[in-house]
């Protein structure tokens, strides 16, 4: 990321740091003031022992059973509960899914789908434990939320946000540090955060590096005399259709970044919106139709597989020239 | 429901016998009226579960038709959801629903599905994908054991429902978690849709399975419903466990002329039939009323 700005205490908190871990210390202090909350385990790792202690009772571990996870997250919130559950998230969004779907979206239970190891968040784990299609499969189920915060500190502000949440909510999370996404609007769930004005094009992004990516392409766009407007798209299901609307007035062209497969993601969802409502010109930059073949850690693939800052300026420049 | 002096023992007088056997059939004569309608049913497996759903509905459970939701209620799963016209028909004759209502079954505009949804009273979750029950039943029971309810919870499933792997993570998870307020009941009528349960995945040695998995296995003869009343009322059958009665039952029971077959699976009466199946059930009200 590009900035001239002096270091203040803005920047300071803009240090990297770990959604997953983020959820889990802001979720354990909760725990003790909300009887209503549980929270799941399938032996991730990701609680250790000072964690498991202060949580009492709210904690189980239910072993490496994921459907089962999902069943008993819903009979608890049919009683009442509010249940967050943990497993990656191509767990989540493909092994246990018929149990995401009949059992928690179905009856619309609070069930909260804390899923790590988002888009190539495994990295070097390779494919089997990349989530490449959970936010396509999780925003197709009525009721569902689907959230992708930026950063920690968003990712702490839908945790205490969910908690006044009626239906299920799936948030998906990362597994190393990744970078803060400062923003002068608070992080709302189904607002979408602008980062940029703009007016010659929209940058959308989603999930930590999609975004500053956006926001780095954005400067490199200024450069060239390129008003990029940026849009942190964080929460897919129910999509901010109006921000993005108003963002795009104007602009002749819409730009997508995700870490997830072109199809169905935010690049669909985004495509959906405007072809109803506000037809313009869509790229959507994206993981590729294929598995990863290359072994990597996450920012080695993003650069890889073309989910940077640079592919971002270069399709804006090429677009608007081939216009 | 319980009296409190059968509770110790979970016996039954041959009065109360009557009356239960009386209700299974009136349970059984509304399912071959519904598989008379224009969808038919899955009667062969709604019959096997009759008497379980009986004894649970009738005598074993703490279940108010006034107070459906009641906190203190307990919880039954139709984990095996495709036989659910026994379980409308148990529940309307328990008083959840208007008998009439049976009449809607599978047509335009019914609240009555092809499988239990929460619309109908009384039906505690949606189900119908196998291997699912068993798992929502776990986080019933571990609810109300945080909630200090003293609630039980019961699941019936199907054995051929067995062969799906979640079963098995659920019944990992109950027993890891000591949930011996959790009653898993299994219909073992030995055949799926297309044959015979074992020829088609092994099963056996059903019992020493649940052993194994940490839970108090009992077996009953699932048509004896002084049997069933004994060995449900009774459960937990041990401390810190779940508890699993294996019911041997037959598919289609109480019509001969389907007992046993795979035919039976799912029924669509017509007018001759039905009327045989009235016939031989108006037969049996008769000997249950004697």
């Amino acid at each position: 990321m590009t900035t001239t700005a002096a270091p203040t205490a803005a920047t300071t908190a803009a240090a990297p740091a770990v959604t997953r871990e983020a959820y889990r210390d802001r979720l354990i202090p909760l725990l003790g003031t909300d009887p209503r909350l549980m929270c799941l385990d399938t032996d991730t790792g990701l609680f250790g022992p000072g964690h498991i202690e202060a949580a009492g009772d709210q904690y189980v571990n239910l072993g490496i059973a994921e459907h089962n996870l999902m069943g008993i997250a819903a009979g608890l919130a049919f009683g009442g509960r509010m249940p967050f559950v943990n497993t990656m998230a191509g767990f989540a969004s493909s092994r246990a899914l018929e149990a995401v779907k009949v059992d928690i979206a179905y009856p619309a239970l609070p069930v909260r789908i804390m899923a790590t190891h988002g888009g190539l968040a495994a990295g070097h784990l390779g494919p089997t434990h990349h989530a490449l299609e959970d936010l396509a499969v999780m925003r197709t189920l009525p009721a569902m939320t689907v959230v992708v915060p930026a950063d920690a500190a968003a990712t702490a502000a839908v945790v205490e946000q969910s908690l006044d949440l009626p239906g299920p909510l799936y948030v998906r999370l990362g597994r190393k540090a990744t970078p803060a996404v400062p923003s002068d609007e608070p992080m709302v769930i189904g607002r979408a955060q602008r980062l940029r004005e703009g007016t010659d094009v929209v940058l959308v992004g989603c999930g930590p590096y999609p975004v500053a990516a956006c926001t780095e392409a954005a400067d490199l766009l200024g450069e060239s005399g390129i008003s990029a407007a940026v849009l942190n798209m964080h929460t897919l299901s129910p999509l901010d259709t109006e921000s993005l609307c108003t963002a795009a007035s104007g602009a002749s062209l819409v730009v997508t970044v995700e870490e997830h497969w072109r199809s169905g993601g935010l690049g669909g969802a985004v495509c959906e919106a405007l072809a109803e409502r506000q037809p313009v010109r869509v790229l959507r930059i994206g993981m590729p139709d294929q598995f990863s073949d290359t072994v990597g850690g996450q920012e080695y693939l993003l650069d890889h597989y073309g989910i940077t800052a640079a592919r971002t300026a270069a399709a804006v420049t090429a677009a608007l020239e081939t216009k | 429901m319980t009296t409190a002096g059968a509770e110790a023992t979970g016996a039954i007088g041959a009065t109360r016998l009557g009356e239960l056997r009386e209700s299974a059939t009136r349970i059984r004569e509304h399912v071959a009226d519904m598989c008379a309608g224009p969808e038919g049913g899955h009667l062969g497996g709604a019959y096997s579960a009759a008497d379980i759903m009986t004894a649970l509905y009738f005598d074993v459970m703490n279940v108010d038709p006034a107070r459906p939701d009641a906190p203190e209620r307990d919880r039954f799963v139709l984990s095996k959801g495709h036989a659910a016209v026994g379980l409308y028909a148990t529940l309307a004759e328990r008083g959840f629903l208007p008998l009439d209502e049976l009449a809607t079954y599978g047509r335009p505009g019914s609240r009555l599905m092809g499988h239990p949804v929460r619309a109908v009273p009384g039906v505690e979750a949606a189900t119908g994908s196998l291997g699912h029950g068993l798992a929502l039943g776990c986080g019933f029971a571990l609810g109300a054991r945080l909630d200090g309810v003293d609630s039980r919870t019961f699941v019936l499933m199907g054995d051929g429902e067995l062969q799906e792997g979640s079963v098995w993570e659920a019944a990992t998870g109950a027993a890891s978690l000591g949930l011996d307020r959790l009653v898993a009941v299994v219909d073992r009528n030995s055949l799926q849709l297309t044959g015979d349960t074992d020829s088609i995945a092994a099963m056996e040695p059903l019992a020493d399975r649940w052993r194994g998995f940490g839970w108090a296995v009992q077996e009953a003869d699932g048509h004896d419903l002084g049997a069933l009343v004994r060995a449900l009322g009774t459960a937990p059958w041990e401390p810190g466990r779940p508890s699993v009665l294996i019911a041997r039952t037959v598919k289609g029971r109480g019509l001969p002329f389907l007992e046993g077959r795979t035919a039976c699976h799912y029924v669509t009466f017509s007018e001759r039939n039905h009327a045989k199946a009235r016939a031989v059930l108006g037969r049996s009200r008769k000997e249950d009323t004697r």
